[in-house]
């Protein structure tokens, strides 16, 4: 659910649910675009 | 034939050893498939739910399987979090073990979302949970973090799953394999949050079910007491599940996989963690008995006149819960392989016990007074589903074992002896 469809409204619940839920993806989404950009590089240096 | 696959310093047997050994439990895949193919095609009547019982075998299965597979997020968090970060005395007794924690995270939670998938009748749908969120119902919490969850465990799998000696070879995979294994401490963190609340929320699940004074608890602002219940039972089984596998696992092979100090250390864990969580559910028992169960106008034993009896929650805390944390912390008792391994196995079927209490004996419970009490037995569909995630996850197991490295100490602690000469380099097929 994002905060654009007709269902979202902007409550305590709504906010703490899925702005937890958006934090956690957020982090996990960081980590996997530092370890690719990390291998492009490592494998650019490498060449 | 396989032999490029097999680790460097390892022996694992032929293929021809292996093969047989895959049949059976492709059998229970093949088992759970057409019990699958039924249900989809036929619908959920091929199952005993009904209209009492919404949830049976497939839910008891899962919670207790989502319980068991918290030793992923706990070993990860105290090696990866509390070793990294902070100081943790005992994390090198378990860097041993938290590969094979990983791998059996990854069987538990794929399993049970792939039962879930049959559960919810149409998984076509499943999405709509997502997209129309009520963001105030625990199982959707419970569905968020799961999902996410599995993602987490997917990741951190992937660096095991790409240290394979002929996947290793390529060196886009080796690189991005290293890199995602030097953030690993990020994606345990995350995973400890997720499995935290949706761990709780199964526990919440229950207790928020005012109507039904058997489930029903206080609790804590917007938590009852199910919800940390439910918490501190998984990571009291969790580590004990891990050490039963990976014991398993070495009677299987023949071999000495982790040394002693993981499987102390993992017992130790467990038995604190079962204390205390013992001294809480006997807590919540007693203060349900005079709180819940007294406002509701009804005694203890109008709720164990039915099938399931008292005989269940003395099994539950008494033999299966009091029993094994004795055992798991005395030193004197956690130190004789035999009890040690009997204490986890307790602990491991207390939760279980925990979990089909809470979710068949609270819906074989009458709530309006022309209803009486009813039983369940699941169908051949319903166990057909259930064997094929065991056979899924023992065959996926095997292969990682055989194929990948997920104990780091094997090379040490079971060297592979040619002639007498140990080898390191290269892996080795046993004949036979």
């Amino acid at each position: 659910m994002v905060p654009f469809v007709f269902e979202w409204e902007w409550d305590a619940g709504h906010l703490i649910f899925m702005g937890l839920l958006y934090m956690v993806l957020g982090a996990i989404s960081l980590g996997m675009i530092y370890a690719f950009i990390k291998t492009w590089l490592d494998l650019k240096d490498k060449t | 034939m396989d032999l490029a696959l097999i680790p460097k310093g390892v022996q694992r047997c032929s293929l021809k050893t292996f093969l047989p050994w895959t049949l059976l439990w492709l059998a229970f895949i093949a088992w759970g498939v057409v019990s699958a193919f039924f249900c989809l095609y036929k619908g959920l009547n091929q199952t005993n739910m009904n209209h009492y019982f919404a949830f049976g075998l497939w839910i008891v299965f899962d919670l207790s399987i989502i319980a068991l597979g918290a030793g992923a997020f706990f070993t990860g968090f105290l090696t990866h979090v509390m070793g990294g970060i902070f100081i943790y005395p005992y994390r090198e007794n378990l860097k041993p073990v938290v590969n094979a924690a990983v791998v059996i995270g990854f069987i538990c939670y794929s399993s049970a979302i792939a039962m879930l998938g049959i559960d919810i009748g149409q998984p076509l749908r499943g999405w709509f949970i997502f997209w129309h969120a009520n963001v105030h119902s625990m199982l959707t919490e419970v569905s968020f973090c799961i999902t996410v969850y599995l993602g987490v465990l997917t990741i951190e799998y992937l660096p095991i799953l790409l240290s394979n000696r002929k996947l290793s070879e390529v060196p886009e995979f080796n690189i991005f394999g290293n890199n995602l294994h030097h953030i690993v401490a990020l994606f345990a963190a995350a995973g400890t949050f997720l499995s935290f609340f949706h761990q709780g929320s199964l526990g919440g699940l229950y207790g928020v079910l005012f109507g039904r004074p058997f489930a029903y608890r206080e609790g804590f602002f917007i938590w009852p007491w199910t919800f940390f219940l439910f918490i501190l039972s998984a990571i009291a089984a969790g580590p004990s599940f891990t050490l039963l596998c990976v014991w398993v696992t070495e009677k299987v092979t023949k071999k000495k996989l982790v040394n002693r100090d993981a499987f102390l250390t993992l017992g130790k864990i467990s038995g604190w963690l079962l204390a205390v969580y013992l001294i809480f559910k006997i807590m919540d028992t007693v203060s349900w008995i005079y709180g819940v169960v007294h406002r509701a106008g009804l005694s203890f034993m109008d709720f164990y006149s039915g099938p399931y009896s008292l005989w269940l929650i003395i099994a539950e805390i008494g033999i299966f819960g009091v029993i094994p944390a004795i055992i798991l912390i005395t030193p004197r008792l956690r130190e004789k392989n035999t009890l040690l391994i009997v204490g986890a196995l307790m602990n491991i079927i207390g939760i279980v016990l925990n979990r089909f209490v809470f979710t068949i004996q609270t819906l074989s419970i009458p709530v309006l007074p022309f209803e009486s009490f009813m039983s369940y037995f699941p169908t051949w569909q319903e166990w057909g589903i259930a064997v094929g995630a065991i056979g899924y996850g023992i065959l996926l197991f095997s292969l990682s074992y055989r194929y990948l490295s997920i104990f780091p100490l094997e090379p040490e602690l079971s060297p592979v002896k040619i002639f007498g000469v140990s080898v390191k380099d290269f892996g080795v097929v046993k004949g036979g």
